[in-house]
């Protein structure tokens, strides 16, 4: 086999994802880094041929998304949403892989597969099926506790709610797929030495954890970044939740409803850049701590 | 987390980028496509986008008597995702032939040049609709963009049997509505008379043109946007009162708990359209023989104005290589007598076409205790005031729902949110590049 054969093979064996990056992601992305760039110009009346075109604007649309108001609002929103989200569900998450991994567990796989379960049910089911849950007058927790769910500050915690509910199940899994490949002679190792079962779990199994835990923290940043489908399956149901409650439902909303995929693409790439330095930025503090470099 | 809520992110984003990555394609993609059947001695094939319930078998009436025009009903979601599909899809350079378009979106498929001028094909059919109808279509312009299909004349659906119940007679005026709102939270604390729906723009707007609201207009070459008029704030501030007074309830149509309120009686009355039944058959079938109808109650006493929530028109793609055709199984479905009856029968509309609305025989199933249902239709319908739409409607229907969600949550005044209303609509029609009267 001569040089330039060999120098053809690995492009053969990459075509097909190159092809597929290039088609489904590559120029997605380029298009909508050139349609933030253009708007239209109405003349007149805007009716009629010829009376609206497109005109190149340059950095003018993400200039008017980072001056938004209502998308800061969005993002302060989300970070309390996020904050909350990322908490309650990694810390349930945690814990129950820790209970179902420890020895004295019964009924191990019935409840793994119950925690699971929620997360095979699609988001806007679960929502729905929540804000049935949720309405005053439908709600048979309402019968019991006088709580409006979807006032102006507890909504946030109902939709945390549905997001813990639905996403605990997945994060655990992983933790504890995790959990049972560490090999179980440290743990004997640790017994030996006098170690009580909530000694190694904290001692032993939580920093072997920290890769995973590490793992699941960038997947949920980057997924309560993106959240959409609970504000907007909720908001018809109650008046608390805006049309720009979160980033993406302004994206949303610019895009479909109000006609302006100039200023969603916009508002896209500002998404985009604002989770990328959110997700990187968390995995460079602890990459040290977790994987020993640097 | 959630991977699922990553492909719908992804999808939305492949969506807007796909659909419209095809817009770089020559204007005349369609045509290109479609040039073979059109050169060629085969049928014309057209497609139509309606949300109207039973729609293909109306057109398969029209496919058997018409073999060389050859009609295909895709069936759409409606509302406002049908509208922002036929944009996308205008912009993408495959439209279908015909859609429905309801008149509030008309002026935006227009401003985005999607569907063609039919003033030379529809000319004979034009006496056909009231003035008030035809103006929706033509925003008052020389061009014509559909054919009027059907209208929403707003009027009162109220449960008779509670009226009785709690002495209560059919309020002629919005102050008498008042006073009977305060009636019945006082004979029963768990009932309301009526509820202010802030997800609901239409209802609202079909209310404000019954008041007389203009929102837009044109004069020579610039629109005159005036959605915080007069008229539009007396019927904001008329609800926000009541609202706050505790008299009116604020849960949103169309909800769970709205139709569980419909079916159990403790929710009144529905300032609503003349497409009600359906809705109430659907969803309240629990209170059937219960609603009855009445007009809306009027502003002054004696007066017998309403407005209109909802209707729609058949507009035709611009860049459609079949116009004619296409305009005309448009003006056979609106006009002809035949296509007409099988619309009211199979899809359940209420005609546009003047001479139709006269004609409607039994009442709806659903108001089989009202016998003179379509009469009072019609003459509500002669009544009925509208106005011309703008070029971005979305937009202001949006600031509608977060500007009077907002007024519900924090108690803020409802005539406040209608300024936000024109605010919004005024600023995007500045930022695009409309011109505007001031």
């Amino acid at each position: 086999m001569n040089r330039s054969q060999r120098g053809a093979w690995p492009y053969l064996f990459l075509t097909p994802a190159i092809v597929l990056f290039t088609l489904f992601l590559a120029v997605p992305i380029g298009y909508t880094l050139y349609l933030a760039t253009r708007r239209t110009r109405v003349s007149g009346l805007g009716l009629g041929r010829g009376a609206r075109r497109e005109v190149f604007v340059g950095f003018d649309n993400v200039a008017a998304a980072l001056a938004d108001g209502d998308l800061w609002a969005g993002w302060l929103r989300v970070l309390g949403y996020g904050t909350l989200v990322l908490v309650v569900m990694l810390g349930l998450a945690l814990l129950f892989a820790l209970l179902l991994d420890s020895t004295r567990v019964r009924l191990a796989r019935f409840s793994r597969i119950a925690i699971f379960l929620p997360y095979a049910v699609p988001g806007v089911a679960a929502t729905l099926l929540w804000g049935f849950l949720y309405l005053p007058s439908l709600s048979p927790i309402r019968d019991v506790l006088d709580i409006d769910f979807l006032g102006a500050t507890t909504v946030t915690y109902s939709m945390a709610n549905v997001a813990v509910w639905g996403g605990t199940g997945f994060n655990m899994l992983v933790l504890y797929t995790t959990l049972r490949a560490i090999p179980r002679d440290l743990y004997e190792a640790a017994r030996l030495d006098g170690a009580s079962e909530l000694q190694i779990a904290v001692r032993v199994k939580i920093p072997l954890l920290t890769p995973a835990i590490i793992l699941t923290t960038v997947f949920s940043i980057i997924a309560t970044i993106q959240v959409f489908t609970e504000p907007t399956t909720l908001r018809p149901l109650t008046n608390t939740i805006s049309s720009t409650w979160s980033p993406l439902m302004k994206v949303y909303r610019d895009a479909f409803t109000t006609g302006d995929l100039y200023s969603a693409a916009a508002t896209s790439i500002v998404i985009a850049a604002i989770s990328l330095v959110l997700s990187f930025g968390f995995l460079r503090i602890v990459r040290d701590r977790a994987f020993g470099e640097g | 987390m959630r991977a699922n809520r990553l492909g719908a992110a992804l999808a939305v984003v492949l969506t807007v980028t796909l659909a419209s990555c095809a817009s770089g394609e020559p204007a005349d993609g369609t045509g290109a496509a479609q040039s073979p059947t059109a050169a060629g001695s085969g049928p014309v094939k057209l497609t139509y986008w309606t949300w109207a319930p039973n729609m293909d078998k109306i057109v398969a009436v029209w496919n058997q008597a018409h073999p060389d025009i050859q009609v295909t009903v895709s069936k759409q979601a409606g509302g406002d995702d049908a509208a922002a599909k036929f944009l996308t899809a205008a912009k993408a350079g495959n439209p279908p032939e015909l859609v429905q378009a309801e008149y509030q979106h008309l002026p935006s498929f227009i401003a985005a040049d999607a569907v063609a001028d039919l003033k030379a094909e529809t000319a004979p059919v034009k006496g056909e609709f009231t003035e008030g109808l035809w103006g929706l279509v033509t925003l008052g312009t020389n061009a014509v963009y559909g054919i009027p299909q059907d209208s929403g004349p707003m009027m009162l659906f109220y449960r008779e049997d509670l009226f009785d119940k709690y002495g209560i007679e059919v309020p002629k005026t919005w102050q008498e509505y008042a006073e009977a709102a305060r009636t019945v939270r006082k004979k029963d604390p768990k009932v309301f008379l009526g509820t202010f729906s802030s997800k609901d723009p239409g209802a609202f707007t079909g209310l404000a043109q019954q008041a007389g609201a203009q929102w837009w207009s044109i004069s020579g070459e610039s629109w005159k946007v005036n959605v915080a008029d007069e008229p539009t704030r007396k019927v904001a501030d008329y609800w926000g009162a009541l609202v706050k007074e505790g008299v009116i309830d604020d849960m949103p149509y169309f909800t769970p708990e709205w139709n569980k309120a419909l079916n159990d009686g403790t929710l009144l009355t529905w300032p609503s359209a003349v497409w009600a039944p359906g809705v109430l058959s659907s969803n309240a079938p629990k209170a059937k023989g219960k609603w009855a109808v009445a007009p809306l109650p009027q502003w002054n006493a004696g007066e017998s104005h309403s407005g209109f929530w909802g209707g729609s028109s058949t507009a035709v793609s611009a860049k459609t290589p079949h116009k004619a055709a296409a305009v005309q199984f448009a003006t056979w479905l609106n006009t002809d007598p035949q296509a007409i009856g099988l619309l009211v029968k199979e899809a359940a509309i209420y005609p546009a076409a003047t001479k139709a609305q006269s004609s409607l025989g039994q009442a709806p199933d659903y108001f089989a205790n009202q016998a003179d249902f379509w009469q009072q239709a019609a003459a509500v319908s002669a009544g009925a005031r509208g106005f011309t739409f703008g070029p971005n409607v979305g937009v202001t229907y949006n600031a509608f729902k977060d500007g009077f969600d907002q007024a519900l949550r924090d108690g803020t005044p409802f005539s406040q949110a209608v300024q936000g209303m024109q605010d919004a609509t005024v600023a995007d029609m500045r930022k695009s590049g409309f011109q505007l009267a001031s």
